[in-house]
């Protein structure tokens, strides 16, 4: 699991954690809760290319359905197949076993700090 | 994902005891009620498997007295109340002279001459306001008792179980379905009905204030042995959603005649009520009328998606989600009369993309009859 603290986030209630050029992305436990038991997951496949900002896939819990952003622009080298097959993954590990996708980018746009995000969510 | 709670939401009686358990809350008709405690997937399968409790006691109970009661209850209400003997419930509807559907309710009879008919909170005003002004010229009481009682709901198999041990209800076991009767917890007077919202046998436990968080803790303690857990306003929904049951606001509303929704049987037209001639006339014609809709795979239609026969827009969802007993998707829509027959197939816009899905007789969930 990721150390909360060290990753950056989005006010859309994803995290992100940086390494080299490879962004892995998730939903943060704030988002997780709001949701409730997620039940489905729909994410882009591998190599596909992504917008900062735009809709990329669907968190379902029982009660809603959550979109997934993009917070980078760039392209889908790896999505979660565990938790395709497993949603409740983000649940149960939203920052580790629970992360949902892993996008290649050229550059970083300003993210969230983790105090920003906490600060923002309330907690 | 921005939540705020109105200030002037109105909390349970037992609020504290639900933040004690960790609850989330939800703003349901201005009320602040628990949706879940930990998984509303792990209530939901309490439920079924074993037993949840739930504090309902947003719902309003207005009880009805005088000697006039029960042919007022015929006049105001779709349903022969005056039918129901001592010791039965009924659930009926409550209609605007049009027949459209001002709530859906369950009448009580506690004693001679005293009826308690519980409403949806979020009709609440308007239920207490249409049966004051249709008692003019009988001789009842009405009485708004909502601010004074708790409504605790104990479902599940092991339900009687629990009841049986946290309560005194002299002949709870031989205690049919749609009846009430009296019981005590301690010194305090319980009414308990074999009601419920879930599809599963079930207790629904009227108590005042005082006494509620006392019996939630021994219901607590006669369960914990049994699976009892308590249980959020997400698992009642999805519980109600299998057992075909419908939600105000969603399946029922003033745009919409008992028969539309299946609910004919609800309203008896033997005699005069209010609402009687617009059920006469019948629904417009082309008037959608409600199924049940199932789909493969994981992706639920939910409420406001469009149902489509082909490329032609035929019906709307009002609930859906992935059934958790079930795995599969399932949906409640009104759809065109010609297109509701089970086995017809039709397809759901999910957010932009087609889902197959077949009409299928409600419920969706039918519990095991164990007599």
């Amino acid at each position: 699991m990721a150390d909360k603290t060290t990753l950056q986030y989005t006010a859309e209630h994803e995290w992100v954690l940086v390494e080299g050029s490879v962004a892995t992305v998730g939903i943060t436990a704030y988002a997780a809760e709001k949701l409730g038991d997620i039940v489905f997951v729909d994410l882009p496949k591998a190599g596909s290319t992504v917008a900062e900002g735009k809709v990329v896939g669907e968190i379902e819990s029982t009660k809603s359905v959550g979109e997934l952003f993009a917070p980078v622009n760039g392209t889908v080298v790896e999505a979660n197949e565990a938790v395709s097959a497993s949603p409740e993954l983000v649940n149960s590990d939203p920052f580790g076993e629970g992360w949902l996708l892993k996008v290649r980018f050229e550059s970083l746009p300003t993210l969230l700090s983790f105090d920003e995000y906490s600060a923002l969510v309330g907690e | 994902m921005t939540e705020q709670y109105l200030p002037e939401a109105r909390h349970s009686p037992l609020h504290e005891l639900h933040e004690q358990l960790g609850a989330s809350f939800t703003d349901f008709a201005g009320w602040l009620m628990p949706v879940r405690y930990s998984s509303d997937l792990a209530e939901h399968h309490a439920v079924r498997t074993a037993a949840g409790i739930f504090d309902i006691s947003h719902m309003a109970e207005i009880s009805v007295t005088g000697p006039d009661a029960a042919a007022f209850l015929d006049h105001a209400l779709a349903g022969l109340i005056s039918a129901v003997p001592l010791g039965r419930a009924k659930y009926s509807l409550i209609l605007e002279e049009s027949g459209g559907i001002l709530d859906d309710l369950i009448v009580y009879h506690l004693k001679q001459g005293q009826y308690f008919v519980v409403a949806n909170a979020g009709n609440r005003d308007v239920v207490v306001s249409a049966l004051q002004d249709r008692s003019a010229g009988f001789d009842v009481q009405l009485a708004d008792l909502t601010d004074d009682i708790v409504l605790i709901a104990v479902q599940g198999p092991q339900s009687r179980a629990i009841v049986a041990e946290a309560l005194d209800v002299p002949g709870l076991a031989d205690l049919k379905y749609y009846a009430c009767t009296d019981g005590t917890f301690g010194e305090a007077d319980v009414i308990v009905a074999r009601t419920g919202y879930t599809g599963e046998d079930g207790y629904e436990l009227y108590v005042d204030v005082p006494d509620a968080a006392a019996l939630w803790q021994a219901l607590v303690a006669a369960g914990a042995s049994r699976g009892l857990v308590p249980a959020g306003l997400a698992s009642r929904d999805t519980l109600r959603l299998e057992a075909g049951m419908p939600l105000y606001g969603h399946e029922l509303g003033l745009d919409t005649l008992p028969e539309q929704a299946g609910l004919g049987r609800v309203v008896n037209l033997t005699k005069d009520f209010v609402g009687k001639h617009g059920i006469e006339a019948g629904p417009a014609d082309g008037a959608r009328v409600l199924v049940g809709l199932v789909s493969e795979g994981k992706r639920a239609g939910r409420a406001g998606y469009p149902v489509l026969h082909g490329d032609v827009e035929v019906g709307t969802i009002t609930s859906g989600a992935l059934s958790p007993t079930l795995g599969y998707p399932i949906a409640m829509a009104y759809v065109d009369k010609n297109l509701s027959e089970p086995g017809t197939t039709l397809d759901i816009d999910v957010r932009g993309s087609r889902v197959a899905a077949s009409v299928v007789p409600l419920p969706f969930y039918k519990k095991e009859n164990h007599g």
